[in-house]
């Protein structure tokens, strides 16, 4: 009983999670703390943090979590699968029978009018993490490091993983003071830049 | 060796992806269009646009699909291995550990100053975007499907999956 109501919770919460992972939070904070009760509001959040701390798509870490603590190994195979295989057969069997008509012209005529709204999806997603960063970093500090990441990916063609493993190593490495956070980012923006 | 690079290609968008699915997509095109070669901007938008009319977290389709395209359904498996395992794992694993560093400003930190990188990222695809439908469709579909767009999504809050599903529409008939 408890797998399958590990499957139905997270099946439930993936198929209704239009936009992304981030779109599901509420979804399975409503099954896993208002319908099942595994774990209350605090619990929840945890979680919630713990996911945001690792890097990578948050639904899946919650619900291969989530189903860790509720039925071990076995329950985190069964949250994780529920989660993400519906809508991935799904997208397998469009795309793949979309691609025997790929020659028509109505089809080539349906790729192209999808490019400009996915462009406009981008920019507010470009927005939303540019106004995020402005209330960690502070606006000068963003602009600083927008205009070197500019530079260095699009003109040096440096790879993106060598820009974001450095700011890692020197959110964990470099020099930190607490009351002085601005301060130490600068230095680590002109190492960077 | 096929094997391989998808996981390759998926572990590290997966584990530099810090913000998220979405943070991971720029991350994802990097390699699969730049680096591989597997799919070209045109066909990235496709499997973007259609990831995001359906439900469930994002990263996971796009690997699932794209590793179903390279190497069948054991691509397919790679490719969302090496997006969530990774992280999962540590999450598991070192759950006592994490638990303790979460509320760290250093652990905090990490996602802060990734952030500015990640919007120049998803910003230089929004541009490529832009100028490959201006080139193929002109200035004029393409300001009107852009304008519509965020007018339906951001303004009146539209469901994406309607505005996609209409702009395949609009397409099928206005630009075939």
């Amino acid at each position: 009983m408890t797998y399958l109501n590990l499957f139905l919770a997270f099946f439930r919460s993936g198929m209704l999670g239009y936009g992304g992972g981030p779109s599901s939070i509420p979804l399975v904070h409503k099954e896993v703390v208002g319908k099942y009760k595994w774990m209350n509001d605090e619990e929840f959040g945890d979680v919630l943090a713990l996911g945001n701390t690792l890097p990578g798509p948050i639904a899946t870490k919650m619900a291969g979590y989530i189903g860790y603590r509720v039925a071990g190994m076995m329950g985190l195979l069964v949250a994780l699968l529920a989660t993400i295989l519906p809508t991935i057969i799904l997208m397998i069997l469009l795309l793949t029978s979309l691609r025997e008509f790929k020659d028509q012209p109505w089809v080539q005529g349906m790729t192209k009018g999808v490019i400009p709204v996915v462009a406009v999806m981008l920019a507010v997603l470009t927005w939303q993490f540019f106004d995020s960063s402005k209330k960690g970093l502070g606006l000068k500090l963003s602009l600083f490091h927008i205009f070197a990441g500019v530079i260095l990916l699009q003109f040096l063609g440096v790879h993106p993983g060598i820009i974001i493993g450095a700011l890692l190593a020197y959110a964990l490495f470099g020099p930190l003071k607490g009351t002085d956070k601005k301060k130490a980012s600068v230095r680590e923006g002109e190492e960077t830049g | 060796m096929t094997f391989w690079h998808i996981f390759l290609a998926f572990f590290i968008p997966g584990i530099l992806g810090y913000g998220g699915g979405p943070a991971s997509i720029p991350l994802i095109e990097n390699e699969v269009v730049d680096r591989y070669e597997w799919l070209s901007v045109n066909e990235f938008t496709e499997v973007l646009a259609l990831g995001n009319a359906l439900p469930g977290p994002i990263a996971t389709k796009m690997a699932g699909y794209i590793g179903f395209q390279e190497g069948g359904w054991f691509g397919a498996f790679v490719g969302v291995f090496a997006t969530v395992a990774p992280s999962l794992l540590l999450m598991v694993a070192f759950l006592g550990l994490v638990y303790k560093f979460k509320d760290s400003p250093r652990v905090k930190n990490m996602s802060t100053y990734v952030k500015p990188t990640i919007a120049v990222l998803l910003g230089i695809m929004a541009y490529q975007f832009f100028a490959e439908s201006y080139i193929s469709v002109g200035w004029m579909h393409t300001l009107f499907l852009a304008a519509a767009s965020f007018l339906l999504m951001e303004k009146l809050k539209v469901s994406p999956v309607f505005v996609i599903i209409g702009s395949l529409g609009y397409g099928a008939v206005f630009l075939a």
